[in-house]
């Protein structure tokens, strides 16, 4: 399927919250009143100058940006090919992406008068900065987590917990990040008066995926002024990991109609796709209607929804953001899978060449970089988003192993 | 509305009596065991039937409900199967309203047109999608009226001033009204809450209002059906058959059980304006 290719890829969504066909507002009628009221709320923020400047400053003196853009030098003479930059969001308070957009629906939390935050989680790094951004602005927070994310994910769950957020595993279904996300849905059915439910990925009803987007913007803004400051030009290539498709999203948003500029979006391809664990819902998945929006599921014949697999937790959901569905069918950005064990090699050359542990999340990423810098010139430039750091990985790393800690 | 949910209705306003609406998941346990609870549930007292259609998340529902989804999906049920069932049923009665009760994403996959063909086939009257709003009313709600099949919309507590002539446009059939926010199955409604909003909805639609979410005996059913046109229980219902089973198999019980608390509800509705 693909569609004709629009003026500009940066007008969406449509009123209705639509890219394309995908998107939308898919929820029961209960939460309608809130989605709409979320709607307004943000119209009017992001128009608002106080907004924005308190925003800005929060990001610079509570989180640390902007982040560097870092030329990683051994990496690239190794590959020897393309030169290869690093957006450090890793070195974020909190240690990943995540805090881009929980800073600025925490806000709008506030602006809009709710006094209680809940929010779903998977590998728990969203979890965190749910927790801590809760803790910061002095709201009690309640994250659902799959109960075999809490036991794999068990250092974050005890980071939530110093922060002061209630955790509450979920047994349901799989016990994993979709099934927290259907709990915390169920919670905000329930509590609809007083809850703000702080999504943290840019997918769900509209206006999530598009709000999400703007707050992870600031990634790609970033980026865009760094890499004309440091090489004059813009890059030939962007590379990203997707799980839900935040951090992606927030570094290819301001590219999108620099068309010279080729995008790619690196989903995890767990053990493979000819089985079922994986979880590349854009490689293998198709359009369907879940959590409030259409867009590529993992699902069977019959629309039941799929569980998904990886050795990242953060990737492991069977949805992906609509935005990111949308460029996939207008072939503006190219979705790829790498495999567990890709991701693996990946992560561990990162921490001899460079000294920096990744996530597993942005691993995968830098497995395509690793295939795709030494096939281009050296006068070519790849930016990656190192989006999360790679403590909370470490004993899932050794166990893959086969090490015992 | 259909013909079948027109003449109901009619009825039951010559009764003077609200419509005992009924919840069960299609293909819980297993297929044979739902059908025989499905012919079971007129005589029983039910007035109108919901057929749930199972899904894999379906996010507005409790436990209770998620858990009988789960089932049906174990033994392989799905949207064919959900079909036949109706057919099967409509060999013997001809004239109590079905409603099939699910989420979009089976009937996506299915092919909206190919359902809605189907529904209206096999002896469906109408549906409640709820993830399904009126901002989607494109998607299926619009090709299912130009069908005379009754698209049956919530309106909920949270459903304001502004809101309700939004939810109202659009729906046929009944409005259910949600009595609670939550999940079903959850917290009990207050009787007089739920009839002071079911006087407000009157005044605003000439379709019947009928209540649900947190009904789970004869005296609540009673006491909502004052105000109310229908009663709609279900977790109770589905938590009855659960009970009954033995590691998620059938027993003797398994169809005697849901339809005998069936039978006690409707003595309450029943009696509601006596």
């Amino acid at each position: 399927m693909s569609v004709q290719t629009p003026n500009s890829f940066k007008t969406g969504p449509d009123e209705q919250g639509l890219f394309g066909i995908f998107g939308g507002r898919f929820v029961a009628e209960t939460l309608m009143p809130n989605i709409l009221e979320l709607d307004a709320a943000y119209a009017d923020a992001k128009k608002d100058p106080e907004f924005l400047s308190e925003l800005e400053s929060l990001n610079k003196h509570y989180t640390g940006r902007p982040s560097p853009l870092y030329f990683a030098e051994r990496l690239t003479n190794h590959l020897g090919g393309a030169k290869v930059y690093f957006k450090r969001d890793e070195l974020n308070h909190t240690g990943s992406h995540k805090i881009n957009n929980c800073l600025g629906q925490i806000l709008l939390a506030r602006r809009m008068g709710k006094t209680r935050i809940i929010a779903e989680t998977g590998a728990g790094q969203h979890g965190v900065a749910a927790a801590t951004v809760a803790a910061r602005f002095g709201y009690p927070c309640i994250v659902y987590m799959g109960a075999k994310d809490v036991h794999r994910q068990s250092p974050n769950v005890f980071r939530m917990k110093l922060l002061g957020a209630e955790i509450t595993g979920v047994t349901a279904g799989a016990g994993t990040l979709k099934d927290a996300m259907n709990e915390a849905l169920r919670d905000w059915v329930t509590n609809v008066e007083d809850t703000y439910y702080l999504i943290g990925t840019a997918a769900g009803p509209h206006p999530y995926p598009e709000l999400v987007r703007d707050f992870q913007s600031v990634i790609g803004k970033e980026a865009r002024q760094q890499i004309q400051e440091m090489e004059g030009r813009l890059p030939d290539m962007l590379v990203a990991s997707v799980g839900g498709g935040s951090n992606a999203i927030g570094l290819f948003h301001p590219f999108l109609d620099d068309t010279d500029v080729q995008i790619v979006g690196v989903e995890a391809g767990g053990k493979g796709l000819d089985g079922d664990e994986h979880c590349a819902s854009l490689t293998a998945g198709r359009p369907g209607v879940l959590h409030g929006n259409r867009t590529y599921l993992l699902q069977d014949s019959e629309g039941q929804i799929e569980e998904g697999a990886s050795i990242s937790a953060g990737l492991d959901y069977p949805g992906i953001g609509p935005e990111h569905s949308w460029l996939k069918e207008t072939n503006r950005v190219e979705y790829v899978p790498i495999m567990d064990t890709e991701a693996l090699e990946a992560f561990q050359l990162l921490c001899r060449l460079e000294g920096i542990i990744p996530a597993l999340e942005p691993s995968h990423a830098l497995a395509e970089v690793i295939k795709r810098a030494p096939e281009m010139n050296k006068d070519q430039i790849i930016v990656m988003n190192l989006c999360g750091r790679g403590d909370k990985d470490v004993h899932t790393v050794a166990e893959a192993l086969g090490l015992e800690l | 509305m259909t013909q079948r949910m027109t003449n109901r209705f009619a009825k039951l306003a010559l009764e003077n009596r609200p419509a005992f609406v009924t919840y069960f998941m299609g293909g819980d346990p297993d297929y044979e065991t739902s059908l025989e609870i499905m012919k079971g549930l007129p005589a029983a007292g039910a007035d109108v039937i919901e057929l749930g259609m199972p899904f894999s998340d379906p996010m507005a529902d409790g436990p209770s409900i998620q858990a009988a989804g789960l089932r049906a999906l174990q033994g392989g049920h799905n949207l064919p199967r959900t079909f036949d069932m109706v057919r099967t049923f409509r060999e013997t009665d001809d004239e109590t309203p079905i409603v099939v009760m699910g989420y979009y994403n089976p009937i996506y996959q299915f092919g909206p047109e190919k359902f809605l063909a189907t529904a209206k086939e096999s002896g469906v009257d109408g549906m409640i999608i709820v993830d399904l709003p009126p901002e989607m009313d494109d998607e299926l709600c619009i090709p299912a009226l130009e069908r005379d099949l009754n698209f049956i919309r919530l309106a909920t507590p949270t459903t304001d001033e502004k809101r309700l002539p939004k939810v109202l446009t659009n729906t046929s059939g009944f409005v259910y009204y949600v009595s609670i926010n939550g999940i079903t199955g959850a917290a009990a409604p207050d009787p007089e809450a739920v009839a002071a909003s079911v006087r407000h909805i009157k005044n605003k639609t000439d379709l019947p209002i009928c209540v649900g979410f947190g009904v789970r005996n004869a005296e609540q059913a009673a006491s909502i059906g004052m105000a109310a046109d229908g009663v709609v229980v279900g977790s109770a219902i589905v938590s009855a058959l659960a009970d009954s089973l033995d590691d998620g198999n059938a027993t003797s019980k398994t169809v005697s059980a849901p339809l005998e608390l069936v039978s006690r509800i409707a003595e309450g509705v029943r009696g509601a304006r006596t």
